[in-house]
């Protein structure tokens, strides 16, 4: 059995995982952003 | 600071690179297990790193609990001056030594009680009032996301090399499962309780799940199980060179978690300004329908 198919599974996983988190971080970022800016307008 | 986030992107960026590498290239192939055990350098410092955010959490919620009151705080500052200087003092006496674990060197335990103290301090002083539950959630969070890949990458190294994906009993595999939950469970506590006591209650259940990180950390010293001994600190013999490959893969790896705690706590802050932002916004607002509404109600009088 070729086990270097899990060895780059784990490792691409991981890089996916990570990804997912900092891509949920940017889409949160950039909402609160949008909502700061109508704050600014309606002031 | 502004100058400073961009300098440690690259230099984690490079960090990962050069961990990758060596973690591909320049590190042994194992006797045993070939190519597929360097899964070792994305699991092990995923877990140390998800360790150490929780331990963070559970520091900052108890700081955040006794921060209330004065008395409080300063009775808390004196249990954890004593505690750690009884702590690595008693790590030195016979009858203790006996108790700790074949391979496990009494200095490293002492070290271990050594950073509670300094880190409850450290954190005291660099995240006062409000910014302590920031930086509790913050590490939570990120901590989960490591917590998560150790999850994932275990299976996926114990199928080719214990051929099954879990070991059902296994206790390191079902404590870190559960101290998965206990922190899941705390991140949904503080998504959808809308109670005033929300701080209060996850900073609680955060002091009682991080009693698990001990239990995970050490089960493989105190139990039988199908998860191997430590690779470091005791028990396991690590070829120096697969060992400086880990440490490298673990700074890179405790880089990245800190630039992503950092953009997750200015994240906790920008949404909580928002927040007050409105609260502010809704007040001002029935203050001005109170006013406009005032000489009615005389009238209806």
């Amino acid at each position: 059995m070729n086990a270097v198919k899990f060895l780059i599974a784990a490792y691409v996983a991981t890089w996916v995982i990570h990804g997912v988190y900092l891509g949920s971080l940017i889409r949160r970022f950039g909402r609160l952003r949008q909502q700061a800016k109508e704050l600014g307008k309606g002031k | 600071m502004k100058k400073l986030f961009p300098i440690l992107s690259v230099i984690t960026a490079i960090l990962l690179v050069y961990a990758l590498y060596q973690a591909l290239v320049v590190a042994p192939t194992d006797a045993q297990q070939g190519d597929v055990y360097r899964i070792i350098y994305y699991h092990v410092p995923s877990a140390w790193t998800a360790f150490l955010l929780f331990f963070i959490n559970f520091i900052a919620s108890i700081q955040y609990l006794v921060s209330g009151k004065p008395s409080t705080k300063s009775a808390a500052n004196w249990v954890v001056i004593v505690l750690g200087v009884v702590g690595v003092g008693a790590c030195f006496l016979p009858a203790v030594q006996r108790l700790i674990p074949a391979g496990m060197r009494p200095s490293a335990v002492a070290t271990t009680v050594l950073m509670i103290p300094i880190f409850y301090f450290l954190i005291g002083k660099l995240f006062p009032g409000e910014n302590l539950d920031v930086l509790a959630v913050t590490t939570a969070e990120v901590g989960v996301v490591f917590c998560t890949i150790v999850l994932v990458t275990g299976p996926i190294w114990a199928r080719p090399v214990w051929g099954i994906w879990w070991a059902p009993g296994d206790i390191r595999l079902t404590s870190t499962l559960v101290l998965w939950l206990i922190y899941v469970a705390y991140l949904m506590l503080r998504r959808f309780s809308n109670s005033a006591q929300t701080q209060m209650m996850a900073a609680a259940l955060a002091v009682f799940g991080a009693l698990d990180v001990p239990l995970v950390y050490f089960s493989i010293w105190f139990f039988r199980t199908q998860h191997p001994q430590p690779v470091i600190g005791g028990g396991g013999s690590m070829d120096p060179r697969m060992l400086h490959v880990l440490v490298v893969s673990w700074t890179a790896f405790l880089f990245f978690a800190f630039l992503v705690c950092w953009s997750r706590f200015r994240l906790e802050l920008l949404h909580r300004e928002i927040e007050e932002a409105h609260a502010m916004e809704s007040l001002a607002g029935a203050g001005v329908a109170a006013k406009a509404s005032l000489p009615l109600g005389r009238s209806s009088r």
